[in-house]
């Protein structure tokens, strides 16, 4: 399979790529080139120019700096799969990271591609929802932040313009009583879910849940943010009989459709399953 | 210097052809490159049945690099447009005005290289008028269906049956117990790592066409090219096959594609070699499948629990053409081997094939033939038989199992079994699992609500193919061959009609010779492939290279053998009948200091041979089986099942296999261990699923789901061994084996985890949303 | 269609080439620098038929464009001998072990393998079989490449191999 003919640029500098961006309303930004590079393969894809920003300096990063954690948008999956930070204080990202396409796979695609591929049926969407965290872009007038609830546009929409690009990943930093899980049900390694669920909780010292986020992968259009269940749950001891009332709330929200990964009733099912699931391995990990 | 070993039959000796492979400097097809190549492309069909309103390559003819197109049109000029299958049906090369399948071949683009050409095949304009589709075989059957092919009277393409169909009947109807259930085996694909492709080069000059291709049967290519081609000039002399070193093929690498012909035809066309690559996309939509069996099968026992009768209706869905390489005389191949490993008298089974808006095939995925299907049908059976009467299912075998000492043994449907022995290959396997304790806990779990379950599969398979009274292609005997010649200096070279696609051939060949010749396999060369240089074959299928080849090998070399015995008593001044073998020299008897050794005999062949006898040391033997052989073996596997999930976790798999004597353990390991997680593949994961339209859900490998090491169970290995008593060496075969056990021994350990709930049967593959399905229809889905 | 000037070293080797921008790297390898030991099984990033590694780091070469990596050291199944050219301790592992049938997946195998037991010199089964995870064989059953690479691991900490894996060729 080959891809179509396209005019390739590698810029050194940010300001630079975002004036090709700008000048090129045709262009297609190539980053780690996995979700982009098969698609023109299939000729999906026919862009006349790729702006690739593989190459721009200082955007590999993971380090916690004022409160938060902070990615850049070119960090590998890998890199955060092997990352002790993640690894020890993170463990919703780290799940996730170890559950993305293959081990070969993520040593080239990059955090901030994921996102900003918006594809619902990716796994970071639902991780970010779920910390709650903020999406760093950068156009010609400098850096802005978008909080994660307002990036996911539409399926394969990101609130990103065409002269803008995504730079930075910021996750609320840990603090005690954190904890958080990301179970993902796949046909096989590389495969995207047949129901995914990210989450992240605070507990106090007494147990009660004060904080909590939920939210799916590869139920629905977007990513699916189950605002009713975290209200739900938000004050509880997180008993059985709350994560019953809640994960019927997740399923609820859930739009998942007949497919060749299963039935719409085995689907919501299943966000029901390894929502409870979730939320109790979170549970564990935030009292630890 | 240590001397090098002999390394004969049982010796574990690392293959020789890895040297070249661990290094990158396999030779695969898309290594191969012609000075002066150019690259072909396909433009296929969109659509599973339409009709072809215009072609229009106007703008593709402007891209840079693009040299030309072939149509169906084109072909037909030169008689080429259809070509014959081994079934006696035909088949499109290109269409000439009607598409038949999604992703046939409809246009072939040429271009200076393969980037130009996929350019062209993005350019080229084809213009179709939808038709109506028929994907199901059941509905493709029912009168008045809309026909697939309008040369043929209807959907029916042929009707076949073998056993006794009343007697069977009658007992059925009488029967103390009788258990029914529908099966289906779904299509799947063999998915080799490496696609298909081939370099065609034609030399105009000398009317000579060199062959190179990923084919498991070069000679028979070579032939079939002859007599396709033949009236427009090229001379099977002038036809050379190459099969290079090939990665994977399963089967998938049997058929003549569409896309090989073309490139014959592009090459004299053009006058210019030509190469085509097939991408991942193509080979899944497009080359052969396997299975897509609807099988309707009934078992009868009477009261103690014996069986006494099986029968199987079936329909086979072969897509739009009957293009099965299947070269039984049987149009179900050795379906009639599904009375499986049990000792009862009366059986039938008919089946029905239908023409469907599906590529063709059928047999194609590491299976001799539609064995998968047929034990399949009988594992199945056997342990729903088991269940219903409330007793546990090795019991049931056992009572039933054919005796060793009943051996040879004429099955209900005229098979002669060689030699078996199932109670102990059974009773191995259930010891190294530990049987009776999961069954112990099997039933505490089951209080606690928790689903095991433990499945048994005991085989038997039918490869080799084969005796001439069963089998031929184009009326060609299934013979295979070898031709050693040993050199002055004691080494030897000996070529095969067979080619290793990953078996070993370099090695367990060579070991056979080594063991009747005591030469170290190390000297020995093995060379396949090249129908210039190797004896004529069949090739490598249907596990027939050791049953067929690997005979021909050690009788080749029995032959060399009593030549050198002849040289040995010129030499050792003593009478034939007076010297004795010994691993790889003669002696006199009783004076076993007076010997010469197999390299001493091999330069007097050159250099003091006696008077009257002809220079050399070499012969070549074509063996023709008389029989098949009948490898078999008993699988246990254990199950974890997660009620809120539906996921499936294969806990353990044991696999005792018995394929006669082992020529190289390690390989043979190997070979199982693959052949494992070919049958574990189809039964949890892989399937070709199709819409109404007739489009393949499954065209790449991102939705057409091959295991990782991730998903493929660890596989614990046993074995028995019970000789073939009419192979020279004694040797059955054993690729296929454990992908025709396996299945049916996940399926009956999944219904075993859920017989108490009322379970019977779930079909293959046995994905997590269907085994939820069956846990939320019994009640017993966890909703947590 | 942009072409761009590229050098990358294969195997300790430059490569210069002028390349259309959408020529892939597998391509490039196989046909300009003429190592064709690295295979092309997929498209779509499921196989690892492709894997190379690019400054020591696995990647799957048919979905990287030969622009990404220039100026790019890349490691090929041809350049995974030791220097002084004896076969690395997973050549000899994939051989001793049985971790191969039809070799075709094998170069991909080799070079992830290589990288993770860089990474983790004792890798238990289960870390080695999500190691190649992203590696697909279709004839082996995975159960002896498992084993190749627990040989090699311990080939290389100094361990003797038959007392960690246990295959047929290794038996006394």
């Amino acid at each position: 399979m080959i891809p179509p003919q396209f005019d390739y640029i590698s810029p050194q500098t940010l300001p630079e790529a975002l004036t090709l961006l700008g000048n090129n309303p045709d262009a297609k930004v190539l980053a780690g080139g996995h979700s982009l590079i098969p698609m023109l393969k299939f000729r999906l894809a026919t862009p006349t120019l790729l702006v690739d920003i593989g190459r721009l300096a200082g955007l590999s990063y993971i380090r916690e700096e004022d409160g938060w954690l902070k990615i850049g948008a070119l960090t590998v999956e890998s890199a955060i799969d092997k990352s002790s930070l993640i690894h020890s204080k993170y463990p919703l990202l780290s799940d996730a990271a170890r559950m993305i396409a293959d081990p070969i796979v993520r040593n080239k695609a990059t955090v901030g591609g994921n996102l900003a591929h918006a594809d619902p049926a990716n796994d970071h969407p639902a991780v970010m929802l779920a910390y709650g965290a903020e999406i760093v872009v950068t156009g010609v007038a400098g850096p802005k932040t978008i909080p994660i609830t307002e990036f996911f546009v539409g399926p394969f929409t990101p609130a990103i313009s065409h002269a803008e690009l995504l730079t930075e990943i910021r996750i609320p930093a840990h603090k005690p009583g954190d904890g958080g899980s990301y179970i993902k049900i796949e046909r096989k390694v590389g495969d995207y879910a047949t129901a995914g669920v990210a989450v992240q909780l605070h507990v106090t010292a007494d147990g009660t849940c004060d904080k909590i986020g939920l939210a799916l992968t590869n139920l629905g259009l977007t990513p699916i943010h189950c605002v009713a269940a975290m209200a739900a749950l938000t004050g509880t001891k997180l008993t059985d009989a709350d994560l019953k009332h809640a994960v019927a709330l997740a399923a609820e929200v859930a739009e998942p459709q007949d497919d060749y990964r299963g039935t719409e009733e085995y689907k919501r099912s299943l966000v029901r399953t390894i929502t409870t699931r979730a939320i109790k391995a979170a549970l564990v990990r935030a009292k630890a | 210097m240590t001397e090098t070993p002999i390394n004969g039959l049982g010796s574990s000796m690392k293959r020789k052809e890895d040297v070249r492979f661990i290094q990158g400097k396999g030779r695969y097809i898309e290594d191969i490159n012609i000075p002066g190549q150019i690259w072909m492309d396909i433009v296929r069909s969109p659509y599973a049945h339409a009709k072809i309103k215009n072609i229009d390559t106007t703008a593709a003819a402007k891209i840079p690099g693009v040299l030309g197109f072939i149509t169906g049109k084109d072909l037909d000029k030169y008689g080429l447009a259809w070509m014959p299958t081994l079934m006696s049906d035909k088949q499109m090369v290109l269409p000439i005005d009607t598409v038949k399948y999604q992703a046939q071949e409809v246009v072939a683009v040429l271009a200076t290289d393969r980037y130009s050409a996929a350019d062209g095949v993005a350019a080229v304009v084809v213009d179709y008028e939808p038709l109506p589709v028929v994907v199901d075989p059941f509905k493709a059957l029912l009168p008045g269906a809309t026909k697939v092919r309008d040369d043929k009277e209807s959907n029916h393409i042929w009707h076949w049956e073998t056993g006794d169909r009343e007697a069977t009947d009658a007992i059925i109807k009488t029967a103390h117990t009788v258990v029914r259930e529908k099966i289906y085996i779904p299509r799947i694909h063999v998915a080799s790592i490496e696609t298909c492709g081939c370099v065609a080069q034609w030399d105009s000059i000398n009317k000579h066409l060199t062959m190179y291709m990923t084919t498991q049967a070069p000679h028979v290519i070579r032939t079939v090219i002859a007599l396709v081609t033949g009236h427009l000039g090229l001379s099977e002399e002038n036809i050379r096959v190459v099969s290079p070193d090939i990665g994977g093929g399963f089967g998938g690498k049997v058929p003549v594609y569409p896309g090989y012909v073309i490139a014959i035809a592009a090459s004299v066309l053009l006058g210019k070699p030509v190469k085509w690559i097939e991408d991942r996309s193509e080979n899944l939509q497009a080359d052969s499948f396997a299975r897509d069996y609807h099988m309707d099968a009934e078992l009868a026992a009477d009261k103690d629990g014996r069986i006494t009768a099986l029968r199987i209706k079936t329909i086979a869905d072969h897509g739009y053409t009957d293009a099965s390489a299947n070269p039984s005389k049987y149009p179900a191949g050795m379906f009639s081997v599904c009375t499986g490993s049990y000792d009862y008298a009366t059986a039938f089974t008919e089946a029905d094939a239908a023409y469907t808006n599906k590529p063709p095939g059928g047999v194609a995925y590491r299976c001799s033939f539609r064995v998968t299907e047929a034990v399949h049908a009988i594992e199945r059976m056997v342990d729903i038989m088991a269940h219903e009467r409330g007793e546990d299912p090795a019991d049931f075998r056992f009572r039933n199992f054919i005796k060793k000492e009943q051996f040879p043994y004429k099955s209900a449907l005229g098979w002669e079994f060689d030699s078996g022995d199932y109670h102990k290959a059974l009773r191995l396997a259930m010891d190294m699992i530990g049987y009776e304790d999961l069954r112990k806990e099997q039933l505490e779990k089951r209080a606690r609500g928790e689903l095991m379950g433990i499945g048994i599969s005991s085989f038997t398979e039918i490869v080799g193919a084969g005796p001439s009274k069963d089998f031929d292609i184009l009326g060609i005997k299934m013979f295979d061959s070898a031709e050693i010649r040993i050199h002055p200096t004691g080494k030897a070279i000996a070529r095969f009609g067979t080619k290793s696609q990953g078996q070993g051939h370099e090695t367990t060949y060579a070991q056979i010779i080594a063991q009747e010749l005591g030469i170290p396999a190390e000297h020995i060369k093995i060379e396949e492939g090249d129908t210039d240089t190797a004896p004529y074959g069949l090739g490598t299928y249907a596990s027939r290279s050791t049953p067929t080849a690997g005979a021909a090998a050690a009788m080749s070399a029995r032959k060399i053998r009593e030549k050198a015995r002849k040289i040995a008593a010129h030499l050792l001044e003593a009478a034939e009948e007076d010297l004795v073998w010994d691993t790889n020299k003669f002696y006199v008897k009783g004076t076993p200091g007076k010997s010469k050794t197999i390299q001493e005999l091999a330069f007097a062949a050159y250099t003091n041979y006696p008077q009257g006898m002809e220079a050399g040391l070499e012969n070549s033997f074509y063996y023709d089986p008389p029989n098949l052989t009948f490898p078999f073996g008993s699988y246990i596997c254990v199950v974890d099942i997660d009620r809120g999930t539906g996921k499936v976790a294969i806990r353990r798999f044991v696999a005792i296999d018995d394929c006669g004597t082992r020529i190289n353990p390690m390989i043979i390991e190997g070979q199982v261990h693959g052949g494992l997680t070919m049958g574990f593949a189809p039964a949890m994961m892989e399937q070709m699923q199709y819409d109404e339209n007739g489009n393949l859900y499954g065209g790449t490998l991102m939705d057409y789901l091959v295991p990782t090491a991730v998903e493929s169970p660890r596989w614990e290995v046993g074995e028995t061994t019970t000789p073939s008593p009419h192979h020279p060496i004694g040797a059955k075969g054993v690729g296929e084996s454990p992908t025709v056990g396996a299945p049916p021994a996940f399926v009956n350990a999944v219904v075993d985890a859920m017989w108490h709930l009322g379970v019977r049967h779930i079909d293959i593959p046995m994905t997590p949303d269907k085994v939820w399905g069956l846990l939320k229809k019994h009640g017993a889905a966890l909703e947590e | 269609m942009s072409t761009h000037n590229v050098t990358i070293s294969i195997n300790g080797t430059p490569v210069s080439a002028n390349v259309p921008a959408r020529l892939l790297l597998v391509h490039f390898i196989r046909e300009n620098a003429g190592q064709t030991g690295t295979h092309c099984g997929c498209d779509t990033t499921s196989c690892g038929a492709c894997t190379v590694q690019i400054n020591g780091t696995p990647v799957k070469s048919c979905t990287v464009l030969t622009v990404q990596a220039d100026g790019a050291e890349l490691t090929t199944v041809e350049g995974l001998a030791n220097k002084d050219g004896s076969l690395h301790a997973l050549q000899e592992g994939f051989t001793s072990c049985h971790g191969l049938h039809c070799g075709f997946c094998t170069p991909g195998m080799l070079m992830t393998s290589a990288a993770l037991i860089k990474e983790n010199p004792d890798p238990t089964e289960d870390e080695i079989r999500w190691g190649i995870s992203g590696n697909l064989c279709r004839c082996t059953g995975y159960n002896n490449i498992v084993k190749s690479v627990q040989y090699a691991a311990a080939k290389l900490r100094g361990v003797d191999p038959s007392t960690v894996v246990d295959v047929p060729s290794l038996r006394k």
